[in-house]
C-alpha cells in the first residue's frame, strides 16, 4: 500500500460566493475544512451582496487560513501546492482568494493552481467515496449553477451536457421561500416545510421535459412564476397559503426534473454512477429520490456529506491534489480571477504550457471588472 | 530593516523595497483595470531587481486607501497575506497620505484622487507629513470652497479643475514614498496604522422591495 506522506499536500482557498473557504487535504484525504460565511449579512437583503460578500472575505481569509492549518495539525511549509477558485464566480469575490493564494503560495515557494470551482464540486467526492470513477456523471445543483456534467478526467476533459437555461435550481428555492415569507436561504426552509407536506397536493410544472425539448438542459423560471401565481391566487381569495404543501410540492417539481435528467444521462453515455454536488445536494428529498430512481436504473449514486457540497476550501484542495498528483502544469503569477471562466476548463496553467498542451485560452472577455457573475 | 511597500488603491499598481535607509528597487504600472494580475509579477520584479527573495523582508507596508475597493483589496489582501506566511508585521499607510509625502510641498495643501461617480477622495494637510482632516469622500463642487486657495495633488485635483485650479506634484502614489514615510515613521518609533481598508463608502447593497407580484392585473 503506498505510503500516504507520498500523496500531494494541498491547502484550497474558495471565495466565490459568499462563503471565505480554506481547506487542506492529502490526495484524497480530508485534513481541514475551515468554512467563514458571511450569509447572515446577506439574509436581509434576500440574497447575496457582492461587495458585503468580498469586504468579507478580506477580513476572515487569513484568521481562515490559520484555522485550516491548525485543524490539519500540518505546517505550511510542507504544503506541495497551493490552489485557489479562479472562477468562475463573483468577480471581486474571487479576486480576494486568487490574490490570497497568489500571496500565500508565493512567499512559501509552492506552485499555485487557479482552479474551476465547478470541477471542483465534482472532485470534492475524492474525499468522501475515494478516486472519482472515470468517466463521471455529475449533476451540480447550487444557487448560482445547475449543470449535468461528463467528465473523463477531472484535471483535465469536462462536458457539459446540459444546463439551466435561466434560473439555477437553489435560486428557484430562494424566490419561492421570499414569495412565503420564509426568509433567506431558501433551500434548507423548503426542504423542512416540504417534510411536512404533501408533494402531489399541486401539479406544478416540469420545465424543458417535453419530447422536442433538450435533453439535459433545465428550466427553472416558469416553475418560479407558476407557483408563485398559485400562491397569489390563493392570497387574492382570501384563502389560507398551504405553505407545507406548496413546499413540498414546488420541491418535487424541482428534484422530479433534475434526477430524471441525470439519470437519462447515465443510461444515454452509458455511465453507471452519478455524482450529486453543490448546495442543493443536501437537499433530503434531493437525496431520496435520486437514489430511488439510481436504484432502479443500476446506477451508483454517490453524494458528499452536505458540509461537502456547499462551497468549501476542500473541494479546490481537492482538485489541487489531484493536478499535482497527475503532474498538470501550475498557474502564472499573473493569473486572473475570470468570473466566467468555463467549465470546460478544469484549471488555468502558465501561457506558455497552455500552448504547449494545445488547449490554449480563446474565450476574449474583460476579467475582473466584468459585471457578469452566476448569482444576479 | 527591508521593507516591502505596495499599493493598489488607486489606478497604479506599484511595489518598492525600502532598507531603511534608501528606496532599493521598485516599480509602478498604471492600469485600473489589472490590478489582480499586475501585483505579484511586480513583486518578484521588484525583488529580483534588488537581488534578494520575499524572506528577507522584515515588514510588509501596504497603502490602506482610500481606493476603488476591488483594487484596494487587491493590495491589501496580498499584504495580509504575506505577514501571515512569513510572520512580519504588516503596516498600513494612508494613500493620500504617500501622495502628500512625495509632494514635498511645506505648506498647507489638499490631496486629491478619483473616487469615481463624480467623487474625489480627499485630505487636507499642514504640510508633506501632517495630515490635518480627512480623508473623506465628497463632491468636488461641494468642498471647493475648503479647498480655495491651497495647491492641490494628485489625480483627483486633474479631474476637477473647477475645484483644484493649482495643481502640483505627483499624479500617482508610488510604493517608494510610501515606503519611505513608514521607515521614517518607524525610525521614530511611532505606530503605524493597521492595515484596513478605507472604503468610506457603506456596501452598494439593495434591499429588494416586498417581492413583485407577478399577476398581470
Ligand atoms: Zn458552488
Amino acid at each position: 500500500m503506498a505510503d500516504l506522506r507520498d500523496e500531494p499536500l494541498v491547502l484550497g482557498i474558495e471565495t466565490s460566493c459568499d462563503e471565505t473557504g480554506v481547506g487542506i487535504v492529502r490526495g484524497t484525504t480530508l485534513l481541514a475544512d475551515a468554512v467563514a460565511s458571511s450569509v447572515d449579512e446577506h439574509a436581509r437583503f434576500g440574497g447575496v451582496v457582492p461587495e458585503v460578500a468580498s469586504r468579507a472575505h478580506l477580513e476572515a481569509m487569513v484568521p481562515t487560513i490559520r484555522r485550516a492549518l491548525k485543524e490539519a495539525g500540518v505546517s505550511a511549509k510542507d504544503l506541495d501546492g497551493v490552489a485557489v477558485t479562479a472562477g468562475p464566480g463573483l468577480a471581486g469575490a474571487l479576486l480576494v482568494g486568487v490574490s490570497a493564494a497568489k500571496a500565500y503560495a508565493y512567499a512559501l515557494g509552492k506552485p499555485l493552481y487557479g482552479v474551476n470551482h465547478l470541477a471542483s464540486h465534482i472532485c470534492v467526492d475524492q474525499l468522501e467515496h475515494g478516486p472519482l470513477p472515470e468517466p463521471t456523471m455529475a449533476l451540480l445543483v447550487s444557487g448560482g449553477h445547475s449543470s449535468l456534467l461528463l467528465s473523463t478526467d477531472i484535471t483535465s476533459d469536462v462536458r457539459p451536457m446540459g444546463a439551466t437555461i435561466d434560473d439555477a435550481a437553489g435560486e428557484a428555492f430562494d424566490k419561492i421561500a421570499r414569495v412565503l415569507n420564509l426568509g433567506f436561504p431558501g433551500g434548507p426552509v423548503i426542504d423542512r416545510y416540504a417534510k411536512e407536506g404533501d408533494p402531489g397536493a399541486i401539479s406544478f410544472p416540469r420545465g424543458l421535459t417535453g419530447p422536442r425539448d433538450p435533453a439535459y438542459d433545465f428550466s427553472f423560471s416558469g416553475l418560479k412564476t407558476a407557483v408563485a401565481r398559485w400562491i397569489e391566487a390563493k392570497r387574492a381569495a382570501g384563502e389560507e397559503v398551504p405553505v407545507r404543501d406548496v413546499a413540498a410540492s414546488f420541491q418535487e417539481a424541482v428534484v422530479d426534473v433534475l434526477t430524471r435528467k441525470a439519470v437519462r444521462a447515465c443510461k444515454d453515455e452509458g455511465v453507471d454512477h452519478l455524482m450529486i454536488g453543490g448546495g442543493v445536494a443536501a437537499n433530503s428529498r434531493l437525496r431520496a429520490l435520486a437514489q430511488e430512481r439510481c436504484e432502479a436504473a443500476g446506477i451508483r449514486l454517490r453524494v458528499p456529506r452536505p458540509k461537502l457540497c456547499t462551497d468549501n476550501g476542500a473541494m479546490v484542495a481537492a482538485l489541487g491534489a489531484e493536478m499535482v498528483a497527475r503532474g498538470r502544469s501550475a498557474s502564472a503569477w499573473d493569473l486572473s480571477a475570470d468570473s466566467s471562466l468555463p467549465v470546460t476548463e478544469p484549471h488555468v496553467p502558465a501561457p506558455e504550457d497552455a500552448a504547449a498542451h494545445g488547449h490554449a485560452h480563446s474565450h476574449d472577455h474583460v476579467h475582473e471588472t466584468s459585471k457578469e457573475n452566476l448569482y444576479s | 530593516m527591508l521593507l516591502l511597500a505596495l499599493d493598489t488603491a488607486t489606478p497604479a499598481v506599484t511595489v518598492a523595497l525600502h532598507d531603511g535607509t534608501d528606496v532599493v528597487a521598485s516599480s509602478s504600472q498604471v492600469d485600473a483595470r489589472r490590478h489582480g494580475e499586475l501585483l505579484l509579477p511586480a513583486v518578484d520584479r521588484v525583488l529580483g531587481a534588488a537581488g534578494t527573495g520575499l524572506d528577507a523582508v522584515t515588514g510588509i507596508v501596504v497603502g490602506t486607501g482610500p481606493g476603488p475597493y476591488t483594487g484596494l483589496r487587491v493590495g491589501l489582501m496580498t499584504a495580509d497575506t504575506f505577514g501571515a506566511a512569513l510572520g512580519v508585521p504588516v503596516h498600513g499607510v494612508c494613500t493620500l497620505d504617500g501622495l502628500a509625502f512625495a509632494a514635498d510641498i511645506d505648506g498647507p495643501f489638499v490631496v486629491a484622487t478619483d473616487a469615481r461617480r463624480k467623487e474625489v477622495y480627499w485630505a487636507r494637510y499642514a504640510d508633506s507629513r501632517t495630515r490635518l482632516t480627512g480623508p473623506a469622500v465628497d463632491r468636488p463642487a461641494d468642498i471647493a470652497e475648503q479647498v480655495a486657495g491651497v495647491p492641490a495633488v494628485g489625480a483627483g485635483a486633474l479631474l476637477y479643475p473647477d475645484a483644484f485650479p493649482d495643481v502640483h506634484g505627483p499624479e500617482h502614489v508610488s510604493a517608494a514614498a510610501l515606503a519611505s514615510l513608514a521607515a521614517e515613521r518607524l525610525a521614530r518609533g511611532e505606530e503605524l496604522e493597521a492595515p484596513r481598508p478605507l472604503y468610506l463608502r457603506r456596501p452598494d447593497a439593495q434591499v429588494p422591495k416586498n417581492y413583485k407580484v407577478v399577476t398581470p392585473r
